[in-house]
């Protein structure tokens, strides 16, 4: 995880891979050393099984509704349990937006105190900032919802809305009557939990950037932020481009937050002042509620897609950050 | 000339000035949410909030007791089942991890880590509530303990990767077998580093909500058998904050101060025991 502190230590984890295998040598020749290593094995193949077990589970709870619908589940709006007809799409679509809109706040945020801690604070204002920083990743998902109800949307119905409507409220974006419970509150809560996370993998990046790449660019008489800016970032971009889908994956599972303040309704609407739905959230409020066997398994099915495209946006993620860091430990730490 | 190296300069200060200004909003949203924690929510923490069960819809009073002994119990069996397979996972990655089955491993932690936490949520549903028949404690600590489980994995292994090979060279030459070293020695070494990690795990699952809501489920009641439903803090916390009773909305961010305070505590005595290690340095 990214919340250790670990600085001078880079250089030890790399050549501790090597000896290793020349060690096992003697490793395998006593009973006890075999027992060990059958022991941790064993423990460690738990991992794999319970991945398996999981698809296996959400697959066949989902299949009376994959047989039912079949792909246009994806794309049809229709919720109605009572007529027993299931489309995923204005969830889907309240997911996708709600993820974006986060993204639209918190990246420049997060970049931006990425950039800032790496590559202009002191040492002084850097470690607090970076632990304040880290800590808003350990806020319970329940308390931004609880803080979200009861401050973050008040702030936004006094201060926010009307001067948004007066401005922009000739775009779709901005119409109609501020609900409270809406795609807005969602996407701006969603956006401070996902700061500390891009935030944290972006700081690990431009770590990675060599010392080289800063130096040049001074000494060909760059300023300071000429020498971030043309050539650090563009050195660690499919890194940075990777700490922020790492953030999108965290945004589209996000479940507690988004649940109490986007306002679950089936809808798909352009106006951010509407509410709107997500897979999660979905989940959450209907799973219980599910008397039929057919909307259980379209919760299923809304499970694995969740579950599908969280696994997918990770993966993409990873390959980028990889090609920034490869072979340093702060590539294997960013993971 | 001079002109522009002004201007390239005078950028220069005023890109400086909007990341650090960046920060500080970032920092702001953090002090703004613990701040109205502890201003709507230090209120209501008395001797009662503590020591008794909520009382019925509408009455005034009532604590949370049921929902801070069900967070213990519940995490503590996150804790039992999650530890043991972490650790241990974290061992034979660092060990025995450069084969495909390393590789496979590495990878799966990842993909679990990525998972979003209610689809853990469901799964332990099928697994501990529908052929059980009720919702359990034990289920929600099961669901928590495959949230900790990959966490805990990769902190580990990559701490006793930390350890100084000569270390271990040094264990082997005395005699040691491989077992014995690599326990005795680079475990224990890097211990600080895995005791840090799973705190940081323990503090992550305690403000759950998500895997609980179906496995746990929630309980008016005072219990302690992991074979009922149970009430955390995070479910109380939901409850009460979607709830339409103001008596509910205060002692929502009572539980969630308290909430609050046990998660900041469990990181903060996380980043302690790491410093103790590695900080003298």
């Amino acid at each position: 995880m990214t919340t250790v502190p670990i600085g001078p230590v880079d250089a030890a984890a790399a050549p501790a891979a090597a000896p290793a295998r020349t060690l096992r040598l003697g490793g395998g020749t006593n009973r006890a050393d075999r027992l060990y290593r059958a022991a941790l094995t064993t423990l460690a193949l738990m991992l794999p099984a319970l991945l398996l077990a999981l698809l296996v589970e959400l697959v066949t709870n989902a299949l009376p509704a994959l047989q039912r619908f079949g792909p246009s589940f994806l794309w049809t709006s229709v919720w109605d349990p009572v007529a027993g007809v299931f489309g995923a799409a204005p969830m889907i679509f309240g997911t996708l937006a709600s993820s974006a809109l986060a993204l639209l706040v918190a990246v420049p945020l997060a970049l931006g105190t990425a950039i800032f801690l790496t590559e202009f604070a002191p040492g002084w204002v850097r470690r607090p900032i970076a632990l304040l920083v880290e800590l808003l990743a350990a806020i319970p998902s329940v308390v931004y919802g609880l803080w979200g109800i009861f401050v973050l949307i008040p702030f936004l119905r006094g201060h926010v809305v009307p001067p948004l409507k007066a401005v922009l409220g000739w775009t779709p974006f901005f119409q109609g009557v501020f609900y409270g419970n809406s795609l807005l509150a969602g996407g701006l809560i969603l956006a401070i939990m996902v700061v500390p996370y891009i935030a944290a993998v972006a700081r690990e990046v431009l770590q990675a950037v060599p010392a080289s790449q800063r130096e040049a660019a001074l000494g060909m008489g760059a300023t300071r932020w000429e020498a971030v800016w043309t050539a650090v970032v563009p050195y660690g971009r499919a890194g940075l481009i990777g700490a922020v889908i790492l953030g999108l994956g965290r945004a589209l599972g996000e479940t507690m937050a988004v649940t109490m303040l986007i306002g679950n309704r089936h809808d798909i609407g352009f106006s951010v002042f509407q509410p709107a739905y997500t897979m999660a959230a979905a989940i959450a409020n209907e799973f219980s509620e599910a008397t039929t066997d057919l909307y259980l398994s379209a919760l299923f099915e809304v499970g694995l897609v969740l579950f599908v495209i969280t696994v997918v946006v990770n993966a993409l993620a990873r390959l980028l950050i990889w090609r920034v860091a490869r072979g340093t430990a702060a590539g294997s730490r960013a993971l | 000339m001079n002109a522009r190296r002004v201007r390239r300069r005078v950028a220069s200060g005023v890109m400086t000035g909007l990341v650090a200004l960046l920060s500080l909003t970032a920092v702001l949203a953090l002090v703004l949410i613990l701040g109205d924690l502890v201003a709507k929510g230090a209120a209501s923490l008395d001797w009662d909030f503590f020591t008794k069960n909520p009382v019925p819809a509408g009455d005034t009073g009532g604590g949370v007791a049921n929902a801070i002994v069900g967070t213990g119990i519940i995490v503590g069996l996150a804790a039992l089942i999650g530890l043991p397979v972490g650790i241990g996972t974290g061992l034979f990655l660092a060990e025995y991890g450069g084969g495909r089955l390393g590789w496979l491993v590495r990878f799966v932690a990842d993909v679990l880590n990525g998972t979003p936490s209610i689809v853990i949520g469901i799964f332990a549903w099928t697994w501990l509530v529908k052929p059980m028949g009720h919702f359990s404690a034990l289920a929600g600590g099961a669901a928590l303990a495959v949230l900790m489980i990959p966490m805990i994995a990769r902190t580990t292994e990559e701490m006793v990767r930390l350890v100084p090979h000569s270390l271990r060279e040094a264990a082997l030459a005395l005699g040691y077998p491989h077992w014995r070293a690599s326990l005795r020695i680079v475990a224990r070494t890097a211990l600080g580093g895995i005791v840090t990690g799973c705190l940081v795990a323990v503090a992550r699952v305690a403000g759950e909500t998500a895997p609980l809501l179906f496995t746990a489920l929630g309980n008016l009641n005072f219990t302690t058998s992991i074979a009922q439903p149970m009430q955390t803090l995070s479910l109380q916390v939901y409850v009460y904050a979607t709830g339409p009773f103001d008596e509910w909305h205060r002692l929502a961010w009572a539980a969630a101060l308290v909430l609050m305070g046990l998660v900041l505590l469990l990181s903060i005595i996380a980043r302690w025991v790491t410093r103790q290690r590695y900080g003298a340095r």
